[in-house]
């Protein structure tokens, strides 16, 4: 095989050929990037549930998108569903996918509705705490299989897989907020392996209830300046006090770059490197040092086959808590040094808020867009910056700047993190 | 097959189920000569059995109690089986290798406060303003640490925390079928040269009144007593007796394992998931599929216990491997979900390791083995979807 098909290391190299996202500030990607780029932000009033006693009353939500019944499979569903029509359509790509779907999708739970709706058709109470003994009496009763579907945890790549025609079993996986990228981590490795010529990634969630926010709230993850909504997410600045909970979905077609110039496809980008490192320190915050992070950035690098100089641009975690974004800083200020201080870095979050299991693949098609166009999305809400933090963050306005290779950043509680490295195809 | 440096062996075994903790209390029972007698708890959570968890010393596989306070018993339980499987595999003081190690962990959602629930919808049947009342209790009652212990990969985090397993965490979902991509995933990555060593599991408590509600949804349990795996009575419920579950392993590849001298239990020669539509014979043709070319002298049987899976299954293998014995290992241990495809691979590694016939666990339904079996196949046949197998050979 000739080499212009293979990476540093002999193997296959892999090409994005399709695109599709959803977040809070619309559908598709032209959409999107044109509110990205224009520094809009999608953050807005929860109307979803009352907000009533609720300390954090924005939020990131996709309210636009037809759901045959509101919960959080349908809508993380729905926009899987969408993106990946997207997607497809733009890898010129029909009937059966024929490869392996890799799906970040939210863990999910029942729906306070569905409790309610066992309560109400249960007896009465007989003692505190049989709530459900109750529930189990009414099921025992009349049985209900959608409740049964709507917790389980494989029931949107079901339905992906068969819409899709996707091949073998599809892997649904949680990374916690860096799901994202490492569905697209599977898909690279499946096609270096050599098992497929072509891989669906998608991520997607739609999750947001008011129970997913308290608990978010309870561990002081959130920010809580409601007012205006579309200022609370600040990134890097010396006022940011949490992130702002989102919803979106996004996923890309991978395919070997060899498979894709064969049939004449347009190559968007290439994932050129992955990489991860679990960090032992505690179940929510990072390790002080930042050596987890260090090392899953220095990882991406090693497998790209590239050093720190071939950077231009960082799509940052960037989650606008006080503790991510000075510990991402700090970790990329030990892997880049003083150059670091002229590699522009941004975050969507400052505008999409952060999409939790979705957020690596929106911001890897973002990163690739940026490649694409030339355009660096700003980093809006940064009036204020944090003195300790000392980087380009491209503040507030766009800028034209043509990148090569964009590093992408995702961290996740329970000590997970994955970069990746998403470069211009090559010629 | 000619052995490879490239070959996904198995070095390590983590097991925890009603029968009790560890490899070797396991062994003892399913390598005897007898028929094991399995543990069925059919009081606590009546109309419905269930495979309880054995007595456990915590503290054996995690040492600090502030760990041990931060989880639930399904990720302490997932936890404690990972340490076991790094013990058994030799890594357990090897900091060096557990910083290097992979893992895949196969997992479901955490538990539930069933008092803070019961309380909120017993209130709610007062009000009328039911989501108003939501926000307000469960911002003063749902305890900020339940979140954490409820997140689907902390338990992989937690693994990380107590093991120092940090090579790479990833947790994948979707019931039986993530036990089957984990491993897959696992294999297929150390097969490429991907990974030398990972450890990979799940875990299920079959005690949880949240779990068997959602079962309940499609009336899949077995009612009042357990009865054998291959002979429930439709009239008793749908088949399935869940159990408390851990199973881990420590996958490597045989050019890491030999190199460090690493007693080699088995080889994965072949793992595959798959799924689809399971009418009018498309399970069959799909298991057909992935069997293929597999001569194996032991079938063991993840099935769930439900009537017409079950059937299906056993009247599949007794078609396409007459000689194989069958064993169906969640009549003996319950059925454990994401931990099931984990469990059956390790009791097969266990007999092949053992180089020992295994008993009947259903005298009437299974037949004995005269002599060991040289390989095996592991099945997992999801609940609702998805379908593994793996393909196990003794290391000769």
């Amino acid at each position: 095989m000739s080499n212009q098909f293979r990476d540093h290391l002999g193997r296959p190299i892999v090409a994005v050929t399709g695109m599709g996202v959803i977040t809070s500030l619309g559908q598709g990607l032209e959409d999107n990037w044109a509110a990205l780029t224009g520094g809009r932000s999608g953050i807005h009033d929860i109307t979803r549930f009352p907000v009533n006693e609720l300390s954090t009353r924005i939020a990131g939500t996709v309210d636009f998108i037809d759901l045959p019944v509101a919960n959080a499979v349908e809508r993380s569903y729905a926009m899987a569903r969408e993106t990946t029509v997207e997607a497809l359509a733009q890898a010129g790509l029909s009937g059966d996918f024929n490869g392996p779907l890799f799906l970040a999708a939210p863990p999910v739970e029942p729906e306070w509705s569905a409790r309610f709706e066992l309560a109400d058709r249960a007896g009465p109470a007989e003692e505190p705490g049989d709530a459900y003994d109750r529930f189990l009496a009414a099921m025992r009763e009349r049985p209900d299989p959608a409740f049964h579907e709507a917790v389980l945890f494989g029931s949107i790549s079901e339905r992906l897989a068969d819409k899709f025609g996707t091949r073998g079993l599809p892997v649904t996986l949680s990374t916690a907020c860096a799901s994202g990228a490492t569905a697209i981590q599977l898909g690279v490795e499946a096609i270096r392996q050599g098992r497929t010529e072509r891989a669906l990634t998608v991520a997607t969630d739609g999750s947001v209830s008011a129970e997913a926010l308290i608990r978010f709230s309870l561990l002081s993850a959130l920010s809580t300046q409601n007012d205006p909504p579309e200022k609370a997410s600040k990134p890097f600045t010396k006022d940011r006090d949490g992130f702002v909970i989102a919803e979106g979905a996004a996923t890309l077609v991978l395919e070997s770059l060899e498979s894709a110039i064969a049939r004449g496809a347009r190559v968007y980008g290439i994932v050129k490197g992955c990489g991860e490192k679990a960090d032992s320190f505690h179940r929510t915050r990072s390790s002080p040092d930042g050596g987890p992070v260090i090392a899953t950035i220095r990882a991406a690098l090693e497998d790209a086959g590239v050093g720190e100089e071939a950077i231009g641009y960082i799509n940052a975690h960037g989650t606008s808590t006080p503790e991510n974004d000075k510990m991402e800083y700090g970790a990329m200020l030990s892997v880049f040094g003083e150059r670091l201080k002229s590699i522009p870095v941004s975050s969507n979050k400052s505008m999409i808020g952060h999409t939790l299991t979705a957020a690596g693949a929106v911001e890897a098609v973002f990163s690739l867009q940026t490649i694409l166009t030339g355009t660096l999305p700003p980093t809006i809400n940064y009036q204020n910056p944090d003195p300790s933090i000392e980087l380009d963050v491209v503040p507030n306005v766009k800028r034209a700047q043509q990148v090569s290779a964009v590093l992408s950043n995702s961290f996740g509680f329970g000590g997970q993190n994955a970069s990746l490295v998403l470069a211009a195809e090559p010629r | 097959m000619a052995k490879s440096d490239q070959d996904v062996v198995i070095t390590g075994i983590g097991l925890v189920s009603s029968l009790g903790v560890g490899r070797e209390a396991h062994e003892a029972l399913i390598l005897g000569d007898s028929t094991p007698s399995p543990i069925v708890e059919t009081e606590r959570f009546a109309p419905y059995p269930v495979h309880p968890l054995p007595a456990i010393d915590w503290s054996q596989q995690i040492p600090k109690r502030g760990d041990q306070r931060q989880m639930e018993n399904w990720q302490r339980l997932g936890v404690f089986a990972a340490g076991l499987a790094l013990d058994d595999a030799g890594f357990k003081d090897d900091a060096e290798a557990c910083a290097s190690m992979d893992m895949i962990v196969a997992a479901g959602g955490g538990e539930r406060d069933i008092n803070v629930d019961s309380m909120i919808v017993d209130e709610a049947l007062k009000r009328n303003d039911r989501e108003v009342l939501l926000n307000q209790k469960l911002t003063t009652e749902l305890r900020p640490t339940l979140f954490l212990a409820q997140l689907s990969n902390l338990l992989a985090g937690n693994i990380s925390i107590v093991h120092k397993v940090t090579g790479s965490s990833r947790t994948f979902m979707g019931e039986e079928g993530a036990g089957v991509s984990a491993v897959e995933t696992a294999a297929a990555r150390i097969r490429a040269g991907q990974s030398t060593h990972a450890l990979v599991g799940g875990a299920f408590i079959a005690e949880r009144l949240d779990i068997i509600l959602m079962v309940e949804g499609i009336k899949g349990h077995q009612t009042g007593d357990w009865s054998p795996i291959w002979a429930r009575d439709k009239d008793h419920g749908g088949g399935m007796i869940m159990g408390s579950v851990g199973a881990f392993l420590v996958l490597e590849s045989r050019g890491h394992a030999e190199a460090r001298g690493a007693r080699i239990y088995a080889t994965i020669e072949m793992v595959e998931g798959d799924r689809g539509n399971r009418a009018e014979g498309r399970l069959e043709k799909r298991l057909e599929r992935m069997v293929e070319g597999a001569k194996p002298e032991l079938v063991l049987s993840g099935t769930t216990g439900f009537h017409d899976l079950a059937a299906r299954e056993k009247a599949f293998f007794e078609k396409v491997f007459p000689a194989a014995a069958i064993r169906g290992f969640g009549g003996l241990i319950g059925h454990s979900v994401e931990a099931q495809f984990t469990a059956g691979i390790g009791l097969a590694a266990m007999a092949l390791g053992a180089g020992k016939p295994v008993a009947p666990f259903d005298k009437d339904h299974e037949k004995a083995m005269t002599e060991p079996a040289k390989t095996a196949l592991v099945t997992t046949i999801g609940h609702q979807r998805g379908e593994g197998v793996a393909l196990l050979a003794a290391n000769a």
